[in-house]
């Protein structure tokens, strides 16, 4: 119980942490991005009209009661306003949210995929240089630039092979090189903790006996080996969910799709930076939340845990 | 426990082993990283083409034996464009490794040494900057810095000092309780002295081998950026920008992204066979 509370308390002390820290660098940011918009000459507007709308942006108040407003606002959910369109960022990550969850549900799940392939078909002992091949595929994959893994995959399969039309295509044509463009990159870490824990896992003496008393070895992978192999890959969860974030930054803007990283992209591109910020805290969210249920239900999963410390050293 | 004599002929024997049987593929990623390093220092030697200069009456040629790599829409050579651009990715990458080993031996040397309540808050400094993915504390880091090539170098250098910290902290906790750390302030060592002569150099080694492992992820993410368009403006050779500015031509003309997109592949694979050659080496 105590290691529940201390565990959460950690929880809540490094979002606090990175909250502040955002909110800091942002007041330390050197150009204020409203005078940038609104002391523009073209507007024509007087000193008073400025204060008027920085007051009206909370720019004038007390540091501290800022920050205050700042974070019970993000709690219940108010991110502030976006500096390029003046529309509330809770709004404008709404709108956009479904397309990328869609995106990046596919794109784990067909992440997952690959990397359970290339796990299971890389045991395989018989054919030796297909083992190497699917081996070296994770290195491979973490050495290729996300952004030129698309265009090669549009023309690929868009200009060459015309297997997916680029006027028109269907929804689920849409998905399929924008999915395949965030899935390779973070299959790579997937499958080689994987296959190390595939390779590890093999050695184990039960799966002797399994095989000793006549299992056959596809039965061994998959009611044995799977079961046990799988529960290292939970430790990565956390950096995965970062990782499609940042990842759908990338993708979508070289499919231009619409989308939380479009739109991450095009802050950053407008100087926006209540809209960076919001989508930096709210993956850091998702890592420390992910991280923290993965830490207090792998003991649930793997019970050896509890006995191992249970037992006297 | 085995001694530590024992333990360094064992690592004498397999190193001695090791070189024997030379390995290709790692003598192939050395060649590909010393061919980069040439263009690098000297790209005229390469190239006697203006990569930015375009001649407009060879625009949009397939790769030829004249243009090894095509020309781009206002017929710059892309072979020359790829090599100039060599300086860029190669520079921001040691600016980015830089910036990630000092901070984060800082950070991790301080937590390490000084431990309790330091060590804590530290640490928790860390573990904040693990929290957000790496893209998204680059572009934090250039929307408060402002684009260009010196600012997306320090902003994948920031990405990886949280990395660097828990390793240092790892490695200067585990040196600290030696033995030889213990006899040093026995024989009267003061504290910095034996940080800085005893540590420090005894913690570096992994730290080294990290190093080069992200050499290759920092070019990677410095094309990114450049690619997104906060790195180098144009018309600078730099490999992202390069390919962002071919993707108009992605219906005609593959060689503009395909081909400097390889260089980058090639660099990156060849600079993480390195590192896994230096990492298994201690």
């Amino acid at each position: 119980m105590s290691y529940i509370l201390r565990r959460l308390g950690q929880a809540v002390i490094v979002l606090l942490a990175a909250f502040t820290g955002s909110f800091l660098l942002l007041q330390a940011l050197p150009g204020d991005a409203l005078l940038i918009k609104f002391e523009n000459p073209e507007l024509g507007l007087s000193p008073d009209q400025i204060a008027a709308i920085r007051e009206s942006y909370g720019a004038d108040i007390p540091l501290p009661v800022q920050f205050w407003h700042a974070l019970t606002g993000f709690l219940s959910g108010d991110f502030g306003y976006s500096v390029q369109s003046g529309t509330a960022v809770r709004d404008l990550v709404a709108e956009v949210l479904p397309d990328t969850l869609r995106l990046a549900a596919f794109g784990f799940l067909a992440a997952v995929f690959l990397a359970v392939s290339i796990a299971f078909l890389s045991t395989f002992p018989r054919l030796a240089w297909v083992r190497g091949v699917l081996r070296s595929l994770p290195s491979l994959f973490v050495s290729v630039p996300v952004f030129w893994l698309g265009i090669v995959l549009i023309q690929v399969f868009s200009f060459q092979l015309g297997l997916i039309p680029v006027i028109n295509p269907s929804p689920a044509q849409e998905l399929i090189l924008p999915v395949l463009t965030l899935a390779i990159p973070i299959s790579a870490p997937l499958a080689q903790i994987l296959t190390r824990s595939v390779d590890d896992t093999l050695l184990q003496p039960f799966v002797a006996v399994v095989r000793a008393k006549g299992a056959s070895r596809t039965w061994v992978l998959t009611r044995n080996v799977a079961t046990n192999a799988l529960l290292p890959t939970l430790t990565i969860a956390g950096i995965l969910c970062g990782e499609l974030i940042a990842g759908a930054v990338v993708t979508e803007t070289v499919f231009g799709r619409a989308g939380l990283g479009r739109l991450t992209e095009q802050a950053v591109a407008h100087q926006d930076t209540p809209v960076l910020q919001t989508v930096v805290l709210v993956s850091a969210v998702v890592f420390v939340v992910v991280n923290l249920v993965v830490d207090l239900l792998y003991p649930v999963l793997d019970p050896r845990l509890t006995r191992k410390a249970g037992a006297p050293a | 426990m085995t001694s530590p004599l024992i333990e360094r002929t064992d690592a004498a024997a397999t190193a001695g082993a090791r070189l024997r049987r030379v390995q290709p593929t790692l003598v192939l990623a050395i060649l590909v990283l010393v061919v980069v390093l040439a263009w690098a220092v000297a790209p005229g030697f390469f190239t006697p083409v203006d990569p930015v200069q375009g001649d407009a009456a060879a625009a949009l040629q397939a790769p030829s034996f004249r243009h090894l790599f095509g020309t781009d829409a206002t017929g710059r050579d892309m072979f020359s464009r790829t090599v100039y651009g060599a300086i860029h990715s190669l520079s921001g990458a040691i600016i980015a490794v830089t910036v990630g080993l000092v901070l984060g031996t800082l950070i991790g040397v301080l937590a390490g040494s000084i431990g309790g309540v330091a060590d804590d808050i530290l640490m928790r400094l860390v573990d904040v900057l693990l929290a957000i993915p790496a893209l998204l504390l680059a572009l934090s880091i250039i929307i408060l810095l402002g684009f260009g090539t010196t600012n997306a170098a320090f902003a994948v250098g920031i990405t990886s000092v949280a990395a660097f910290a828990r390793l240092v902290r790892s490695e200067v906790v585990r040196v600290r309780h030696s033995d030889y750390v213990e006899a040093a302030f026995g024989s009267g060592g003061r504290y910095l002295a034996v940080l800085v002569r005893h540590v420090l150099p005894n913690s570096l080694t992994p730290v080294i081998a990290y190093a080069a492992l992200h050499f290759g992820t920092a070019i990677l993410a410095i094309s990114t950026l450049g690619f997104l368009g906060y790195g180098a403006p144009p018309p600078t050779p730099e490999w992202g920008l390069m390919i962002a500015e071919g993707r108009n031509y992605v219906a005609t003309s593959w060689w503009l992204t395909t081909l400097p997109g390889l260089v980058v592949v090639l660099v990156v694979v060849s600079a993480n066979r390195l590192s896994a050659a230096l990492a298994s080496r201690r």
